[in-house]
């Protein structure tokens, strides 16, 4: 498997405060291809933050590796751009020095005008101009301050884009508003997107693939289901879509149930622990998909 | 008064206090009886010669007048101007608070950013912190063997701690999600420490440094009794020694006034430091 992203056999334990260890993810195995926007599901707990972590270089997992671009990540780069759920913007500067700041790191040698054009632009794509970009990020909103996270992401170009939770601390129409934002700059970009979410109507909106993980501790990436709905998508017209709850009630029911079920068990020795690939299509006329579609299992809800 | 904005009623009411306070601190001055109004006995035993009191602020305003129309003159070591005095505190203040400054605030960083070293160096920090600057005093006179420096010393040990302690605090207060923007920004331990912790700190270290300056003020006037010769805290003593409480109570409000402007000047620092999460 030569994915552009590839995460092999990453264990994270940690001491569990008796003296004893506390394993939250064992032998996670899985890849993400360039261009994919792949979100991540699981319970709190299961380690998708450590993981993320892990994939931004900020943290260093007990075993295992992560391979981008067939390089082994070692430590944090502007090749992986991070968006915190806590938009981590520096509060002392403007809208516009906190995109600056971004860009200037990434690109040196850029004269002082085209590095603040290049973030201007960026800040007109998640819909932030005039005034508002000569603003302090405590005179924002969250959804504006989320805004701005992102754009100083997307303006850094990075090979991978990290979204951590990015709209946990939103409410809902806003949540909306910016996920369409979201939606728009990475078709414009082409962008390898990779993001945590436990909001399931979120991650069907946004995804190419869905990874599905158990719960902790000894959690691990169980499936990786494709979500065929063509693009582009609307958040009021993908619910029309035959395959919408379909998927949804197959991640309802993993997430309420079988995460619980699969949970628990280190892993033996061997046993390949590369997600299982889901997919569902009602579009397809057959009544017995197992015969289109024979490297795949298929879950009927 | 309804219409008035909250800030003029304050004013007038400050201006109220204060000339109510003058009247009642002028008229319960007992005034000098003339010679005329006495007794021979009264006479013979001295009643009419001046007596030392308490002056009313009518003489303190005209010796203030006297003073500040002519602050720089200089008629000798035990004559000069009030401006020349308070040149010379200022003087001995600043040079050993920027001194302080220099070696607190980039010790306090490496305090801040290595909990080891702030668990190995809080003992002596705590020790030596509650120490009465002009304790010090005697070492520094010994040591130094000059006085001059000696006062000087005396305000750097008194303002450090403040400075060091609030750095540290401040460094080590940094949010974790300030300094993961700046790692996965690949910025270098010295661009991370002057774009992201020293803005992030700025607030915390400013505080320390406002408090510092103020205690340096109190040390000067203590610490120029000691040592003697100029300054603002000399020349209260000296015209205490010549029984002039005019000049004395003139220049303890002086004193007020210059730690005033130097507090002032740090609260602007302050402002213009802070930021609102």
């Amino acid at each position: 498997m030569n994915s552009f992203l590839s995460i092999e056999k990453l264990t994270q334990r940690f001491p569990d405060g008796a003296g004893g260890e506390l394993t939250v993810f064992d032998d996670a195995s899985f890849g993400v291809e360039k261009g994919e926007f792949v979100v991540i599901l699981g319970h709190s707990g299961c380690g998708k933050s450590t993981i993320m972590n892990i994939l931004a270089g900020l943290a260093e997992p007990t075993s295992g590796v992560v391979k981008m671009d067939g390089e082994l990540v070692r430590g944090p780069s502007l090749d992986r751009g991070v968006v915190f759920q806590n938009y981590s913007l520096l509060p002392w500067l403007t809208t516009l020095k906190n995109v600056t700041f971004g860009v200037q790191a990434r690109y040196p040698d850029w004269s002082k005008a085209k590095v603040i054009a290049h973030a201007t632009e960026f800040l007109a794509m998640v819909g932030l101009e005039g005034d508002v970009i000569h603003r302090k990020p405590s005179q924002l909103s969250g959804g504006m301050r989320q805004r701005v996270s992102i754009a100083r992401a997307f303006a850094n170009h990075p090979k991978l884009l990290l979204l951590d939770e990015p709209f946990g601390a939103l409410d809902a129409l806003t949540r909306g508003t910016i996920q369409d934002e979201l939606l728009k700059i990475w078709g414009q970009m082409e962008q390898t997107v990779f993001m945590i979410t436990h909001d399931i109507d979120e991650a069907i909106l946004l995804a190419d693939r869905i990874l599905l993980m158990t719960n902790g501790p000894f959690a691990r990436v169980a499936e990786s289901v494709e979500i065929t709905i063509p693009r582009p998508r609307n958040r009021t017209e993908i619910i029309e879509h035959p395959n919408y709850y379909a998927i949804r009630n197959h991640l309802v029911q993993f997430l309420g149930k079988r995460s619980k079920e699969l949970s628990g068990h280190p892993s033996t020795p061997g046993e390949t622990n590369r997600p299982t690939p889901v997919r569902i299509d009602k579009t397809i006329p057959a009544d017995d998909p197992e015969d289109q579609q024979p490297a795949l299992r298929v879950v009927n809800s | 008064m309804a219409t008035l904005s909250e800030n003029k009623r304050a004013a007038l009411l400050s201006i109220l206090l204060l000339l109510a306070g003058l009247f009642v601190w002028e008229m319960s001055i007992p005034a000098q009886k003339a010679a005329g109004e006495l007794t021979e006995y009264e006479l013979l035993t001295g009643g009419g010669q001046p007596k030392a009191g308490v002056p009313p602020p009518s003489q303190v305003l005209a010796k203030a007048w006297e003073q500040l129309s002519d602050p720089f003159y200089d008629a000798g070591p035990n004559d000069k101007g009030i401006g020349i005095q308070i040149g010379y505190s200022i003087y001995r203040v600043l040079t050993g608070y920027l001194l302080a400054a220099l070696i607190a605030i980039p010790l306090g960083f490496l305090i801040g950013m290595s909990s080891v070293a702030y668990k190995a160096l809080n003992p002596f920090i705590q020790v030596l912190r509650p120490i009465s600057p002009l304790a010090w005093m005697p070492l520094a006179l010994f040591i130094i063997q000059d006085s001059e420096a000696s006062a000087i010393f005396v305000i750097f040990i008194c303002s450090i701690w403040p400075m060091l302690i609030n750095t540290a605090f401040g460094v080590a207060a940094v949010r974790e999600d300030w300094v993961n923007v700046a790692r996965t920004h690949e910025l270098g331990p010295i661009k991370t420490a002057f774009t992201v912790i020293l803005p992030a700190a700025a607030p915390t270290i400013v505080t320390g440094m406002r408090i510092s300056i103020g205690i340096a003020w109190l040390v000067i006037v203590a610490a120029e009794m000691l040592v003697g010769g100029t300054g603002i805290g000399y020349y209260v003593w000296n015209e205490w020694n010549n029984l002039d409480l005019t000049s004395v109570i003139f220049s303890i409000l002086m004193i007020g006034v210059v730690g005033m402007l130097l507090d002032a000047a740090f609260g602007f620092l302050q402002r213009r430091v802070t930021y609102i999460e």
